[in-house]
């Protein structure tokens, strides 16, 4: 209720910045009503940053042209509004405190790369009206400056508070994202150099020739003799440095792995590691993969052509920088897209829906016990575990490496270069960029200082290591990975250095020989489900919901552009615009309603371009996404406006008896299905207790399984037939004739449903309904859990003491203010609740075995 | 109720016009209000068997022999062996290791007799190539054999060893047996009842018919024992006789004919026949006094010590009844081709108004109403004294084929099998949920909280 987004736009409060906590909203459940004189419109308050809503941004500060954006998420332009991205890309990279760089350290004669730890800071943007969540990254490129292009990742919001309040969810997030970035570069980069050693062997020897050429045309001392030795003793050098930056990148998960202290997890470990992993298998196979990839990177040793490479050619500034993709394998790549895509999907809307549904996803674990019954599957939590879940049709390999890759990196909290994570929380922000060397571009540094004293608008905020999101199964694999790299390490050591060479890059291709099965895996995990997903669906899925359009509507300062607007709407694409808080300017109850309809069906039509699948979310195989069932909820409104026996039809749902809907056509049937499988309780994951069109005469079985059934009414004797079994089962069942327009089914007294379908209900909005359904419903799965775990209402007192448990029973539930009526409804539920108690087994009760029935006269009601 | 599916503008109610009794949906009496149905069979279910308090066998036409745990509807085991249609069933209680153990013997039209062991689902005993299929079964106890009738009989030890055969009787065989006292069998076959002597010398048993009964005029459908001193048998026409168990006397004799008006209770036979009904004796059941038969679609209870009528009911089932029960509390349970089962519960009839106008059988077809409200049929009625009514007090609708059987586990249920392949298991919904709650609380005992 709270959440639903007709209230939140009324509950905020007028002074910005200084609203109180919306964590503190739920607790309260009081909402200050929004002065409707003061703004038609709640949602213009934030209007004044430049950008329609939410983005990710992704920003690089280049060596060559400076700071300047990449790119967007999502990319479309009108996203970004007037927004400045370059200034704001400048803004963001000037905080950058640490560039991590390759330079000589005292006492090494060679190069040595830095591992840095990503920066995350809060950037506050007054005049753009922007806050921002900025992850820096270091991603290596041979070519570049010290090895290293400086990138970061923004998540820009107009809400302050949503930066601040959900900067842990943030930060993990995209260091996840920003982890998948780094490994890929790393593989990338391992090829770099190992192509470059190669053109630098090459060109040694091509040297090592023309040196004895010299040598014996000129003499030993000629100027062009000792021009090519000087010319040679470079390249050696360059070769042992280039080497050794080989086995530094190669051997980065091992040097992760020796900082890590393993002991505080090793008993977790034991016990999660998933059967799919057990360790012997799993490093054979992964020795198995190794090979294959030795023979892999063979072929491409063998493709690759080196090339003479000259004296001094390296760091020329007119030379083409890679792009990101380059730079991080284009799988990866791709792959972290997705990753942001996501993560900007998590994030949208207002903080405070956000903050309830993370409310409600923490205290739905706590509810095993009852939350089968109404609440929809934890679809979220799939979603915040996605990337750690495994799609059962994968062979473990696969998983290992690139998770390997993956986790070493993400639980890798401690590194040499920890000094330069400085939570700046306590000092200016200058404090980080002190912390610069030398090393460091001048230019760069310089510009940065400049930019980041002269203008006082930014501020950085805060700076947190990143919060450790391992999961004990990639501890697993880590473990696994360790001695693997570590049996490479030792090679490196004992063997030759051209032995090497072959030895640690087939270390690195590993992983990127296996991304393609890896992104198949991500798709799988995309669509929300574990079979195979038809891609409408996912698309259907990860479609925009009216709640999160939403805050949106800030966007839309004249009323009468989004009037032209919505009468020449034709697209499907309009979903993004929201006309309904116009509507409350007319004030006409009728307008107002016709045009919700008309907002309502817009937001089926911008999530999915099909309408079929709005109108009907059960696709066998599918599961049913909280999404579907708010649209669904936009259906139960309008059925119980319609049909004033709604309330004995939502009682029969309630109280276990079996609706039939019977109809001619098809459509009409299954959006009646649509509208009251939001009642069904113990739905099941994919909608197992809904048959939404049957065709052939029903069965005694098919009552067990199905709770609401949309039955085909058919002239021919087919139909005769279905129509004798609904006649011998009456008793057992209900029905609703569409055609009709007629339910027959056992009256009911009570208030409980009138509350819950009012047909006069106040209510606009098919997604508020939902949520006043679900709250409604949540009372009575409270009561009815109540009523199970009560001991002296169902114990016996002695053994034959059946009689009085069943008055006792009686009793209690009248005690609870229940009707008769609607005492069934909180015993069926109760039923559920025990027997779901009782088996927690893999049926998990959705096909119970029997099913309860009463004697009870039906009547029949007429519109 | 089908003209308003069909889309008439009009409300249902009292457009029931079936001929048959039709309680309606309220019945308060009835305490099935849980269902679960068993799904395993591939054909007709006919036989019912129960193995203890928990566990009932069942078998068809499909062969299966399939073992039941009643309260949980699992199917423990899955008996196969026989290739055609199972003819008999029953259970056979044997001693193993000092305590009693029931196992199942079967008989199948493929000409084989096997011992089951429900315990672990393994055939103990099989024998083939018998002359013919064998029809019934009966148990001895106190002899520790067993007989199965086909075209002949044929004596058993507990070992499956023949021990003695009748010759070759008729090609309609012997379709039912009784044990009489004395070592007596009885035996019904085609329109006779045949009186058989075990004489049991040691292990040797050899077996001798004694006498023919034919005193019924059609084929013997039924034969049950009563008591230790009667035992009663009904044929296809409607013919009951109760015979004593020691002299194989008539001791009374009905010939119940639904359309003739009777001219008084006596027991007189009546050969008109106006309109030819379905009157066969179908099955009978007893609680040592009261005797019931289902006639055709009728039902008939009869009082053995006071040789009368006790109720009647022509038309208690759309269609032949095929199984019936008398329990304990005066409670009757019947089962009919319909597809139904229903309970009925002997009424003593209020105090007659006013002397009836018909005879005692003109009242028959007044049955048949419209109303799906239960009014008291038989409010104008009669002047015997020891007539009661028979009153449904509730039906149980979910076959969808004839129900042929049923067995009664008290508390536990009701499992009927039926023509549809299915079992289906009626429970006490109140008694099986504070059982579930009960449950509950032990797993919640168990697991120390939620």
């Amino acid at each position: 209720m709270i959440g639903s987004p007709d209230l939140v736009a009324f509950t905020q409060e007028d002074d910005f910045g200084e609203s109180p906590d919306p964590s503190l909203l739920p607790e309260e459940f009081s909402v200050p009503l929004f002065n409707h004189t003061a703004s038609t419109n709640p949602w213009t308050k934030t209007s004044y940053a430049k950008f329609s809503k939410d983005f990710i941004l992704i920003s690089e500060f280049s060596e060559q042209v400076g700071p300047q954006p990449l790119l967007t998420i999502p990319s479309d332009p009108k996203v970004c509004g007037t927004f400045d991205l370059n200034y704001f890309s400048l803004r963001i990279m000037s905080v950058d405190y640490q560039a991590s760089f390759v330079g000589h350290p005292p006492g090494s004669n060679y190069p040595k790369l830095n591992f840095v730890e990503d920066s995350k800071v809060v950037l506050v943007d007054s005049k753009e009206g922007a806050f921002a969540y900025v992850h820096h990254l270091t991603l290596y490129d041979l070519e570049a400056r010290g090895f290293v292009r400086p990138f970061c990742m923004a998540y820009i919001s107009a809400d302050e508070k949503k930066i601040m309040q959900q900067f842990q969810e943030l930060s993990s997030e995209f260091s996840k994202a920003s982890e998948m970035l780094k490994s890929g570069n790393r593989t990338a980069f391992a090829n770099e150099l190992e192509k470059k050693l190669k053109d630098l062997e090459y060109t040694r020897s091509v040297l090592h020739k023309e040196t004895e050429l010299q040598k014996i045309n000129n003499g030993c001392y000629s100027t062009q003799a000792i021009e090519k030795a000087n010319e040679l003793a470079n390249v050696e050098k360059s070769i042992y440095e280039h080497k050794d930056l080989l086995r530094q990148i190669t051997s980065y998960p091992f040097r992760k792995k020796k900082d890590k202290d393993f002991v505080q997890s090793e008993t977790e470990k034991q016990a999660d590691t998933s059967s799919a992993d057990n360790p012997p298998t799993s490093k054979h196979s992964d020795n198995a993969v190794k090979s294959v990839n030795e023979t892999e990177s063979e072929n491409r040793k063998s493709s690759y052509t080196p090339q003479f490479i000259k004296a001094k050619s390296a760091k020329c500034f007119d030379k083409r920088l890679k792009t990101l993709e380059e730079l991080c394998e284009t799988n990866f790549f791709h792959q972290t897209l997705e990753q942001l895509n996501l993560l900007e999907k998590s994030f949208r809307g207002d903080l405070c829906f956000i903050y309830t549904s993370q409310i409600t996803r923490a205290l739905l674990t706590k509810q095993k016990v009852t939350s089968f019954l109404f609440e929809p599957e934890a679809d979220w939590k799939e979603e915040t575990s996605k990337n750690f879940s495994i799609s059962p049709n994968n062979f473990p390999v696969p998983i290992l490496n690139l998770s390997g890759e993956r986790m070493s990196l993400e639980s890798y909290t401690t590194c040499e270069d920890v000094d330069h994570v400085k939570p700046s929380v306590e000092g200016p922000p200058e404090s980080s960029t002190s912390d610069i060397t030398q090393e460091t571009s001048e230019a760069a540094d310089t510009e940065t200082k400049g930019s980041f004293g002269s203008d006082k608008s930014i501020e950085a905020f805060v700076s947190v290591s990143p919060s450790n999101i391992q999961s004990n199964f990639f501890d697993a694999i880590e473990r696994n990975k360790m001695s693997i790299a570590s049996s490479s390490e030792n090679q490196k050591v004992t063997n030759t250095p051209h032995r090497t060479s072959h030895g640690s890059p087939s270390e690195v291709f590993r992983t990127e020989n296996l991304v393609p099965i890896d992104t198949a895996c991500c798709i799988g995990q995309e669509g929300f489900i574990y079979e195979e997903p038809s891609p409408e669906l996912a698309q259907e899925c990860c479609g925009d919901t009216v709640v999160n359009q939403e805050p949106l509507s800030f966007l839309q300062g004249d009323p009468a552009l989004q009037m032209d607007f919505i009468l020449e709407d034709s697209s499907p694409n309009t979903g993004l615009i929201f006309p309904e808080l116009n509507t409350s300017v007319l004030s006409e109850e009728v307008a107002r309603i016709n045009i919700e309809d008309v907002a309502d069906n817009m937001s089926y039509m911008s999530t999915s371009t099909s309408s079929d699948r709005a109108t009907s979310p059960f696709t066998y195989g599918s599961a049913l996404t909280i999404k579907q069932k708010k649209k669904a909820g936009h259906s139960a409104l309008r059925f119980i406006r319609q049909y004033p026996f709604a309330q004995q039809a939502i009682f029969c749902l309630l109280s276990g008896r079996t609706l039939i809907i019977l109809g001619t056509d098809e459509g009409t049937v299954r959006k009646l299905i649509n509208a009251l499988f939001i009642f069904v309780p113990n739905l099941g994951k994919y909608g197992e207790s809904v048959q939404p069109w049957l065709c052939s005469p029903f069965q005694l079985t098919d009552l067990q399984r199905w709770k609401l059934i949309g039955l085909q009414r058919a002239a021919s004797p087919a139909g005769s037939n279905i129509l004798h079994s609904l006649n011998r089962y009456s008793r057992y069942i209900s029905i609703l004739d569409c055609d009709n327009k007629t339910l027959r089914c056992p009256p009911h007294k009570g208030t409980l449903i009138s509350h819950l379908a009012d047909h006069r209900t106040q209510i606009k909005r098919g997604s508020t309904y939902f949520l006043h359904v679900q709250s409604m419903l949540t009372q009575l799965t409270a009561k009815a859990f109540l009523y199970t775990f009560c001991h002296h209402v169902h114990l016996p007192m002695d053994i034959t003491d059946q009689g009085s448990v069943t008055s006792r029973r009686t009793n209690f539930l009248l005690q609870l203010g229940y009707t008769v009526e609607e005492s069934k409804i909180v015993q069926y539920l109760s039923e559920l609740i025990k027997q779901h108690y009782i088996i927690q087994g893999p049926s998990k009760g959705v096909n119970q075995s029997y099913f309860t029935f009463n004697y009870t006269t039906s009547y029949l009601y007429k519109i | 109720m089908l003209r308003w599916f069909l889309g008439g503008r009009e409300a249902q109610g009292t457009v029931e016009k079936s001929a048959a009794l039709f309680i309606g949906e309220e019945q308060p009496k009835n305490c099935f209000t849980e269902m679960q149905v068993l799904k395993g069979h591939f054909d007709i279910v006919r036989f019912l068997v129960q193995i203890d308090d928990l566990r009932v066998a069942s078998a068809g036409d499909d062969g299966l022999v399939l073992v039941w745990n009643v309260e949980t509807g699992e199917c423990l085991y899955e008996l196969r062996g026989h290739t055609q249609q199972i003819t008999a069933m029953t259970s056979y209680p044997y001693m193993r290791g000092g305590s009693t153990h029931t196992a199942l013997i079967t008989a199948s039209s493929d000409r084989t007799l096997s011992l089951w062991d429900p315990d672990t689902g393994n055939r103990v005993q099989n024998v083939s190539d018998l002359q013919s299929s064998v029809k019934c079964l009966l148990v001895l106890d106190r002899l520790d054999v067993w007989l199965s009738g086909g075209n002949e009989l044929c004596v058993w030890n507990s070992d499956f060893e023949l021990q003695c055969k009748t010759v070759h009787h008729s090609d309609t065989g012997i379709s039912a047996m009784v044990e009489l006292p004395k070592n007596f069998i009885a035996a019904a076959m085609d329109k006779e009842i045949v009186i058989v002597k075990m004489n049991v010398s040691g292990s040797d048993v050899a077996i001798m018919p004694m006498r023919h009964l034919s005193d019924h005029q059609d084929t013997i459908r039924s034969l049950i024992n009563i008591n230790d001193g009667l035992f009663a048998s009904g044929s296809h026409i409607g013919e009951l006789i109760v015979w004593d168990s020691v002299d194989w006397t008539i001791q009374a004799y009905e010939h119940i004919l639904w359309e003739e008006p009777a001219g008084d209770s006596q027991s007189e036979v009546r050969l008109t026949h106006q309109k030819q009904i379905e009157r066969s004796i179908q099955h009978m059941s007893t609680d040592g006094e009261l005797l019931v038969a289902a006639v055709g679609s009728g039902l008939f209870v009869y009082n053995v010590q006071m040789k009368n009528v006790v109720a009647y009911r022509k038309i208690a089932h759309d269609s032949d009844v095929l199984h019936t029960m008398l329990q304990e509390d005066g409670q009757l349970m019947t089962c009919s081709e319909d597809g139904s089962v229903r309970m009925w519960e002997l009424q003593d009839l209020p105090l007659p108004a006013e002397p009836a106008s018909s005879g005692l059988f003109g009242m028959f077809g007044t049955f048949g109403r419209s109303s799906k409200q239960v009014c008291p049929p038989a409010k104008k009625v009669p002047e015997v004294p020891s007539l009661r009514s028979l009153e449904l007090t509730g039906d149980l609708i979910g076959h969808s084929g004839a129900v042929q059987m049923f067995v009664s586990f008290k508390e536990k249920g009701l499992v009927t099998c039926s023509t549809d392949h299915l079992l289906i298991v009626w429970r006490d919904g109140e008694l099986q949920s504070q059982l579930r709650s009960l449950a509950l609380f032990h797993k919640l005992e168990e697991h120390q909280g939620l």
